[in-house]
């Protein structure tokens, strides 16, 4: 039996103790913004935040998540007014769209915790994040918009 | 399980086995199976179920005024949700703020050709959309002037109402929807088309995306997210070798993990395969997980049947001996290229080598099933929903009437959509099951394993230059497994419309041409890619240009508009491609001033012939297709044999720029899909079986290898919205590998003629 708390709502997990986070959120929460493209982090279409830092939520089993707060896409903000979803829109960074929930969880948890980001740090840490669309150039200038917003 | 099949393959043959199948009609043959004497069709109209511009097809208004837009294609990331919406919202007179967009189940006999795939839908529906805008703005007109007793003359839409100026009275679309739908649909020729100069939408970058909000707060519906009640979850374990079957299994050990509901055999089926499952063995459990941990628990024996011994090196040299052997099927023959090769005063040589390629759509295949009173109802990130429909009735036994397959969200496609073969699986799976709900869901492995691959090929190139450097003749042989494979028992030769991207329709101002076409078997299955078969051939044509200028001493931009020649529109007919991407050969004449045009809007764009640093260089290509031109500029820099490419200039012209900021988003992403195919991206097979795996080993670009700077030129051509529109989903692509690897020849002096790079410059 695992405790733990999804977007601010606390749930309770019994299942089979492997299962990653992602099935859980998608299969049995029902909360399917969080996208499956790999299974072995390589491409962070899953990524959500644990506590605060961005996570595979793919190869993260659900067991080992007593006590910890996860938050998804669906909870990162009221109303996705987020800077950083603010900005997506703002510069139409989506092509289909399937990878943009995990590229914006990453990218949030960066600019939250920096006031600065240089491109290096963007190139460093967005390269977890796969899209076969190539939205890369509009991922960055949304990130150093997102940035500006905060400030 | 066929329901056609292309046995004859002469010409005449050809074309009517493509009149019973849709799927390859899909990609633009000219004329379903017309008789000889009749007028041939093109474009839209050659499309199978062709077009409509009903108004009451596409355009619903509630009471409300909020005017709902249907869209019929697929979005997959071109915009296409946004674009049809912005052209019928446009000539609708509608305030974008009241507009939302619906999307069509597969129904071709309602709404038209609904096949996403060949940079068509914008090509193919710009007009139609207009009409079915302006009729309904017409039909609106009528009800206020009727309503207000006047004569329709005297009223007139726009900002979401009609007017009536002399008496200052206005009526809102929402009051006016219900007596406007019931009039009449008025005659295409009654229509008045806005003027461009009016448009709001139309050609405007300002209007945002339908799906964003959606999108950014994980709110979005792909096929992967579909959710029924009671529904079970699947996958699959399919013949690790095409055309394998499992001959035996062992299930106890999947099945006693909780959770684990039942085992389903799939049957494998015979070549050609088209889109039916591979077959294999199914598990199905209450979540994805659990499923995935069933499958890892299943002990399959499996027999791999004639493709066990496919070996990428192997075939390769099998391909090479093809493409280095005279006595190939000639497929162009202009002039005479053995005499003009015995006249010149050298002869260069080339052979080109492009790998499999798997689409890797981020979403993999997956779709929902569920069969309720014999009627199936399916959910799919599908880009052929009509097929979907006719082979998934086939397979459950059901009319298609009794078959509704629902559209959701592609998480890409690239081709890999046009193939329903998961649909039919989750469709077995419900089958299997009383008609319960199954999600069935592809594991990355499974798509990497089981694609339908890019192609592979060996290009050889051979030119016979005048002391001028000038190329007087010119033999390219292309050796490639073709798409025609899923279709048809064993076929060898590439279809029309393969060698028509690219091969046989490059214009160059050359006297002396012959295109050859040897045999070449395929292995696994072969399928659509976003750009198709002009990604070996562009990769060759442009690399081998840019040998030839340095043979020539000459620079390569410079060589190769000298190459295309003068400005001159050329049938492509007389270049022997019948096909034209389904085209009007006279309305869409290949214009090879637009081709320089876009070359030298690139090159001006990369500040070409600029002085270089050591390890750095420029290089250039240009290309013909889905009757757009592209030109790409590339800069690489080469340090201990890694190759980065900071700075890529891509110039389109497409004609009339209907949604500037998705083609910007099309050619941006054309370009990093491009560096991949240059840098890294490859299948490869060894005893019948994908060697990579997943994103670990199936690599394509993180943004750490995707350039800083992508300029996007969007040219301007003469005509306007008058001109007939070129694609943009799969042209920006072709030229980007040849462009980076000729960079990489003016940065080291070495010429790639192998795709990917990889480390073959580490030493």
């Amino acid at each position: 039996m695992v405790n733990l708390v999804v977007n601010g709502v606390e749930r309770r997990f019994d299942g089979d103790e492997e299962t990653p986070l992602l099935w859980y959120l998608r299969d049995e929460l029902g909360m399917t913004g969080t996208k499956f493209g790999c299974g072995i982090s390589a491409c962070g279409a899953c990524t959500v935040h644990i506590d605060g830092y961005p996570s595979f939520a793919c190869v993260t089993p659900v067991s080992t998540l007593e006590g910890a707060k996860v938050t998804t896409i669906e909870g990162l903000s009221e109303g996705g007014d987020h800077p950083v979803q603010v900005a997506w829109r703002e510069l139409n960074v989506s092509q289909c769209g399937y990878c943009q929930a995990g590229q914006i969880m990453q990218a949030a948890a960066l600019v939250d915790e920096y006031d600065t980001v240089t491109d290096e740090d963007i190139d460093s840490v967005m390269s977890a994040n796969l899209c076969r669309c190539g939205t890369y150039p509009r991922i960055r200038a949304a990130i150093k918009r997102a940035v500006e917003m905060k400030s | 399980m066929k329901s056609a099949s292309i046995i004859n393959i002469s010409r005449r043959g050809l074309l009517a086995g493509m009149g019973a199948s849709t799927f390859v009609l899909a990609v633009g043959l000219p004329g379903p199976g017309r008789a000889q004497d009749e007028e041939p069709e093109f474009g839209r109209d050659a499309m199978p179920n062709g077009w409509t511009d009903d108004p009451k097809v596409f355009i619903a208004i509630d009471e409300d005024g909020i005017v709902t837009i249907t869209a019929h294609r697929s979005e997959m990331g071109q915009g296409v949700r946004t674009s049809i919406a912005m052209v019928v919202a446009d000539e609708l007179g509608a305030d974008w703020e009241n507009v939302r967009v619906d999307q069509a189940p597969g129904h071709e006999e309602k709404y038209g050709n609904q096949d996403t795939d060949g940079s068509r839908s914008l090509r193919h529906f710009f007009m139609p959309m207009r009409r079915a805008g302006a009729a309904a703005r017409a039909m609106l007109e009528r009800a206020a002037a009727e309503r207000w007793g006047v004569d329709v003359s005297e009223v007139s839409a726009a900002g979401h109402a009609v007017v009536h100026a002399a008496s200052d009275r206005s009526l809102g679309y929402g009051e006016l929807a219900a007596a406007a739908m019931d009039l009449d649909v008025p005659a295409r020729e009654t229509l008045t088309l806005k003027d461009p100069s009016t448009f709001r939408y139309i050609g405007k970058s300002d209007i945002g995306l339908v799906d964003n909000m959606d999108i950014t707060t994980g709110t979005t519906t792909y096929g992967i997210d579909v959710r029924r009640d009671g529904m079970l979850y699947a996958v699959v374990a399919r013949p690790p070798v095409y055309g394998g079957r499992a001959r035996s299994f062992d299930d106890s050990a999947a099945l006693a993990i909780p959770g684990v509901e039942k085992v389903v055999a799939i049957d494998p089926v015979d070549f050609p395969t088209e889109f039916a499952p591979l077959g294999g063995v199914a598990v199905i459990a209450t979540n994805t997980f659990l499923a995935i941990k069933g499958r890892n628990a299943l002990e399959i024996e499996w027999e791999d049947g004639p493709n066990a011994g496919y070996d990428s090196e192997t075939y390769r040299e099998t391909l090479s001996n093809a493409a280095n052997s005279s006595g190939g099927k000639v497929v162009r023959d202009q002039g005479d290229f053995d005499e003009g090769l015995a006249g010149a005063a050298r002869t260069i040589e080339a052979e080109y080598y492009i790998p499999h390629l798997a689409q890797a759509p981020m979403e993999p295949p997956a779709a929902v099933v569920e069969i309720r009173d014999g009627k199936a109802e399916a959910w799919g990130c599908v880009q052929a929903p009509q097929v979907t429909r006719l082979r998934l009735a086939e397979r459950l036994g059901l009319a298609k009437e009794d078959v509704t397959v629902n559209v959701t969200l592609l998480g890409g496609g690239f081709g890999r959509k046009s193939k329903p073969d998961f649909v039919l699986e989750a469709g077995i799976l419900s089958q299997a099951m009383n008609g319960t709900p199954v999600k069935l869901t592809w594991t990355r492995e499974d798509d990497i394993h089981h694609s339908y691959y890019h192609t592979v090929s060996v290009e050889k190139m051979t030119a016979g230059l005048d002391e001028s450097g000038r190329p007087v003749a010119w033999l390219h042989r292309t050796a490639a497994p073709t798409i025609g494979s899923i279709f048809a028992p064993d076929p060898k030769q590439q279809l029309p419309f393969e060698l028509g991207m690219g091969l046989l329709n490059m214009p160059l101002d050359i006297e002396n041409v012959r295109a050859e076409n040897p045999e070449a078997a395929a292995h696994v299955r072969i399928g659509w890619y976003r750009s198709v078969s002009n990604i070996p051939h562009a990769f060759a044509i442009q690399s081998f240009i840019a040998e030839l200028a340095d043979a020539a001493e000459r620079d390569q931009k410079e060589y190769l508009l000298e190459v295309i020649g003068p400005a001159r529109k050329v049938n492509p007919t007389d270049l022997g491609d019948v096909w034209n991407y389904g085209e009007n050969p006279e309305i869409y004449a290949i214009d090879t001033g637009r081709l320089a045009n876009v070359i030298e809007e690139a090159a001006t764009g990369i500040e070409w012939g600029r002085e270089m640093p050591e390890g750095s260089g420029l290089g250039i290509a240009g290309h013909y297709s889905f009757v757009s031109y592209v030109a790409v500029a590339a800069e690489v820099s080469v340090q201990d044999g890694i190759v980065t490419v900071p700075r890529v200039s891509i110039a389109i012209d497409c004609g009339a720029h209907v949604n500037p900021d998705r083609i910007r988003s099309q050619m941006e992403g054309a370009v990093i899909m491009g560096v991949g195919q240059a840098l890294m991206t490859e299948v490869t097979f060894a005893e019948g079986r994908a060697q990579q795996d997943n994103f670990d080993t199936y690599l394509i670009p993180r943004m750490d290898r995707a350039p800083q700077r992508i300029d996007v030129h969007l040219v301007s051509s003469e005509g306007g919205y008058d001109q007939p529109l070129g694609g943009v989903g799969e042209p920006g692509l072709p030229p980007v590998a040849p462009a980076i690897t000729n960079a990489v020849f003016a940065a080291t002096g070495q010429r790639i003629r192998q795709l990917p790079i990889a480390d073959q410059l580490r030493t």
